[in-house]
């Protein structure tokens, strides 16, 4: 079957399952298998399907609040908006099959998680990508970023959703497995808010969209829970998993985006599931098993792009651009008229059955796969084994050995001999060359756009009710923090999602994460997903944000080697009244340069350098120990910024000119920033040395202003800290004695810094 | 009865609700026409929108050239009707030889959403009769294939014509003579690869296109009289 190279290998390994899984599957049936039944499992039981390592510690994060109406579990996390709208937000890596096939990998993880979101009935509207990379400076590097840049775009601007940010890092942990993280966000009336699940015996199946082929087939098995055997390089890479990449077409779910709107608008489905992960295996047995009904499948009406596919690979093909609605034989014409007048294929593959009865008498869900709908019985099994009852393992857990002394080891007096001047060249990085291939402007809504702290959308769309409000997002990562510390990195990352997103003037209201992390069944990779789950339940419960979705990616090896711990943030935030464009990071002549938020990082070592871009990327030493976070003060300083932009943003006058949050290259590259984005520099003072130049605690906002005595009035009245740094003007950035450079060598190298990075590979 | 514009989806079309959007907030009124229609019904003036048509497949507006609706669309054009291309619409339009030329891939091999600057170098068209000769517009792009070129006494005759509508400041792309927007003979039929309808609200960054959706709008209101 899955794989026939090794003859002498039972079938349950080749697909993925190992011997007590086996025989998990032997008590849960009362019997053995058949091998459609074994395949199956193979990839329902997947790490990537069921979260076997992780949902024990997933547990731990707090899921509740008061806007929440959908929380993890679901395809998408969904809040309430106010106005009538609704809010579904969720966060995927599509990152094994990126390393293997980059543009499909990647187009096909965009593709996936718009169905996520119109799942939901939400129409998708913005779409943002974390990636991260191994060093630019190598001719792999730069094939895995044009594939995945190119696969982006290529499927995003065509099925119309706007790429509106993003993240992009380099770090040689990633030189053999790249990570493509896909964040979408979409938005619905709020009383359309559907499910998927199955109801109503008699009521049909009907899959919709393309027919099912070859490609994809093990895809959550074979490629997502398994890492990279190869040995350095490219040559050694798994070429043999390629075909467990999907191949993506965005024409056909434009075209099923609009198909399934349509049939929510018009009431025609009961519940609608997207195929992704485990194809229809998946869509199958959690639609049964959520409605608690049985779920008659026959295999042969299933459209196939092939001839001689097995029952097997048809159930779990990946193929693309799939969706399953329930409806009733009645409204079946009128979905049949509507999916025709989309050129989308609608066909009867199943039927709601009577649901099987457990040892209480209570209904449980059922799945069967059959031969004709009324022919052979294939496979039998309940579909709540395959969907909500994988093993749970609580896998051992080890900090890792040469921890306490990399901990002790501080780089940050040794910054002291560094020319900052030098420093934050090297840093400066305009990453315009790749989301400017993205489009970012469709539908109307973007405000502010990549390359800004954070995106800001009108919260309006097709079909929603009128309203004034905006959406701000953010995603936001830092395994240079995360490799030191994964408990408080991860907690840092949380505060530095809530800064970005204040910068806009919208408030933080929940978030989403994806867990990219290395094998866990390394002790080291489990210690480490278990410190970062509670790092980010610590950060959200201080800060008040309700996890509402997540993702974990785990197998992120190479040749043995873990990539450092990468949870990724996803933040969404809304702002109450957006009529005019807030403040952005560009400053003006004449303006005040004001530092808001705490001076002295709060931890053991003020101004550490631990974890930061001058300490990792320019010293090359990953080592020291991270701060704490003060979350009263944090949650103050985000709550002033947040007010101060958003009164600009509802149209009053406000206090600022510019505004940008402190973040990666520290307060040295934040102020370089705004140089180059106000084409001006500026004379600055009272900075602590490099220490505070590129210290890079979250919570602090640089911002400009005419009226420091209003300004300060405010920062009073919030009980945050404010400093006066100096003014802006001249064609020089100059800080105090530490930095002279001219603003025009600092616009010219943000510009070409990483289209130069990527060419040395060529070269 | 308000000004009424059409605004064309052919499967793949994303860019329609922003075409709408931009003509109800200009204060006229604007319904969707899909493309395996055979009759417009009662329009003023026509929106191919951006997006991608049939997927872009074969080439950009290859396929939504033989869609039904495009015989009307012709007729209308034939009727001296003002028929606007935004994008992949004017990509359309090419194929349908309602205008001449042709758009290839960019310069840069590379897709493109960034904002153009561009200058009105005539206003004898349905798009620009409302703006004023030599000014300048910021309104963004967001294409792959925007590259205009035709041979070289298509040139000649759009340039002594008056038919070359808008040209770039700083070509983004590669296009012939820097041309962003041309129309047909009459003035009635416009091509152009930069969105006016994302470029109507100083809210995302630009009101520049509002002068020449009203452009629209003028010749929209006069044909219908």
């Amino acid at each position: 079957m899955a794989s026939t190279e090794n003859p002498a290998e039972p079938l349950h390994r080749a697909l993925g399952l190992t011997d007590v899984e086996f025989a998990d599957i032997k008590t849960v049936l009362g019997r053995d298998p058949n091998p459609l039944e074994l395949a199956l499992f193979g990839v329902m039981w997947s790490e990537h399907c069921s979260y076997k390592s992780s949902r024990i510690h997933l547990k731990r994060l707090p899921t509740e609040g008061p806007t929440v109406l959908v929380g993890p579990g679901e395809n998408a996390g969904v809040v309430d908006a106010g106005d009538g709208i609704a809010v579904a937000i969720r966060i995927e890596s599509h990152n094994h099959p990126s390393a293997i096939e980059p543009h499909q990998g990647a187009a096909t993880g965009v593709g996936g998680i718009l169905r996520d979101i119109f799942t939901m009935g939400a129409r998708p509207l913005a779409v943002m990508d974390p990636l991260f990379f191994g060093e630019p400076n190598d001719a792999r590097q730069r094939w895995l970023v044009d594939g995945v840049v190119s696969g982006i775009s290529n499927y995003g601007n065509s099925v119309g959703v706007p790429t509106v940010g993003g993240e992009l890092t380099f770090d040689r942990c990633y030189q053999t497995n790249p990570l493509v993280n896909v964040l979408c966000v979409g938005a619905l009336p709020v009383e359309r808010l559907v499910l998927g699940q199955a109801s109503g015996t008699g009521n049909l199946a009907v899959l919709l969209g393309s027919s099912t082929g070859r490609d994809g087939i093990g895809g959550v098995s074979v490629l997502a829970s398994a890492g990279f055997d190869g040995a350095d390089g490219a040559a050694s890479l798994d070429d043999a998993k390629r075909p467990s990449v999907q191949v993506g077409d965005p024409y056909e779910e434009k075209r099923l985006i609009e198909a399934c709107l349509a049939l929510l608008d018009d009431g025609l489905v009961i519940g609608i599931q997207d195929l992704g992960g485990a194809g229809l295996a998946c869509a199958t047995s959690e639609t049964a098993a959520r409605g608690r009904v049985g779920m008659d499948v026959d295999v042969t009406a299933i459209p196939r792009r092939e001839p001689g596919m097995e029952p097997w690979e048809v159930m779990t093909s990946e193929s693309q651009e799939r969706m399953l609605a329930i409806v009733t034989p009645e409204s079946l014409p009128k979905v049949e008229e509507l999916c025709a007048r989309w050129e989308v294929n609608a066909t009867v593959i199943g039927k709601v059955t009577e649901p099987e009865k457990d040892a209480n008498g209570e209904p449980i869900g059922q799945l069967r796969i059959r031969n004709g709908f009324d022919g052979e019985i294939l496979a039998d099994v309940p579909a709540a084994a395959l969907a909500d009852e994988a093993p749970l393992y609580e896998r051992p857990l080890a900090e890792p050995k040469n921890r306490t002394a990399m901990l002790a080891d501080d780089p940050t007096n040794d910054a002291e001999g560094l020319d900052a001047n030098d420093v934050i060249l090297s840093l400066v990085t305009d990453p315009a060359m790749v989301y400017r291939q993205y489009d970012h402007q469709l539908f109307l809504n973007t405000v502010i756009g990549p390359g800004a702290d954070a995106a800001l959308l009108r919260l309006a769309g097709p079909g929603l009710p009128v309203s004034s409000k905006g959406m701000a997002l953010s995603t936001d990562s830092n395994p240079r923090w995360c490799a030191l510390d994964p408990r408080r990195g991860t907690a840092a990352t949380v505060a530095e999602g809530m800064a970005n997103v204040a910068c806009t003037g919208a408030s933080a209201v929940a978030v989403v994460n994806c867990l990219n992390f290395g094998n866990p069944e390394h002790p080291e990779v489990m210690w480490q997903l278990s410190e970062a789950v509670d790092g980010m339940s610590e950060a959200c419960l201080a800060l008040g944000l309700p996890v509402i979705g997540g993702n974990v990616s785990l197998y992120n090896e190479s040749a043995g080697v873990d990539i450092d711990p990468t949870p990724v943030i996803g933040t969404l935030a809304l702002l109450e009244e957006l009529v005019a464009r807030p403040p952005s990071l560009g400053w003006s002549e004449g303006e005040s340069v004001v530092l808001l938020g705490a001076r002295e990082a709060s931890g053991t070592i003020p101004f550490s350098l631990a974890g930061t871009q001058v300490a990792v990327d320019v010293m090359g030493r990953r080592c020291g120990t991270l701060f704490d976070i003060d979350y009263a003060t944090h949650a103050a300083t985000c709550a002033l910024i947040s007010s101060l932009v958003g009164e600009h943003a509802s149209g009053k006058d406000g206090l600022l000119g510019s505004v940008h949050d402190v973040g990666g290259g520290g307060l040295g590259v934040a102020l370089a920033e705004m140089a180059i984005a106000g084409n001006v520099g500026a004379s600055l003072s009272g900075v602590h040395g490099v220490k505070e130049l590129f210290c890079e605690h979250p919570g602090r906002f640089v911002v400009t202003t005419n009226d420091v005595a209003a300004l300060q009035t405010r920062a009073n009245e919030a009980g945050v800290a404010l400093s006066v740094l100096g003014t802006v003007g001249g064609t020089v950035l100059s800080i105090e004695s530490l930095v002279e450079t001219k603003v025009s060598a600092l616009s010219e190298r943000s510009r070409s810094a990483l289209s130069d990075a990527l060419d040395a590979a060529s070269r | 009865m308000a000004t009424t514009i059409g605004v064309v989806v052919f499967p793949g079309t994303n860019c329609e609700h922003d075409a709408v959007a931009a003509v109800e907030q200009l204060g006229a009124s604007a319904r969707l026409v899909f493309h395996a229609e055979d009759k417009l019904g009662d329009l003023d003036g026509l929106i191919l929108p951006g997006g991608f048509a049939h997927g872009d497949y074969l080439r950009p507006g290859a396929i939504a050239r033989f869609s039904p609706i495009m015989d009307a669309v012709s007729a209308f054009a034939a009727q001296g009707g003002p028929v606007v291309g935004i994008c992949n619409g004017f990509q359309v339009l090419c194929e349908a030889h309602l205008l001449p030329g042709a758009l290839q891939k960019n310069r840069g091999l590379t897709f493109l959403c960034q904002p153009s600057r561009l200058k009105v170098t005539s206003t004898n068209s349905a798009l620009t009769n409302a703006a004023t000769l030599g000014e300048e517009l910021t309104i963004p792009i967001n294409h792959f294939s925007g590259s205009y070129t035709c041979d070289v006494d298509t040139l000649r005759e759009l340039q002594n014509e008056d038919r070359i509508v808008l040209r770039y400041v700083e070509n983004p792309n590669g296009s012939l003579d820097d041309i962003a927007a041309i129309s047909n003979e009459q003035g009635n039929v416009v091509g152009l690869m930069p969105h006016p309808e994302r470029a109507v609200s100083a809210l995302l960054g630009s009101a520049d296109g509002v002068v020449l959706m009203e452009s629209l709008l003028r010749a929209a209101s006069v044909s219908r009289v």
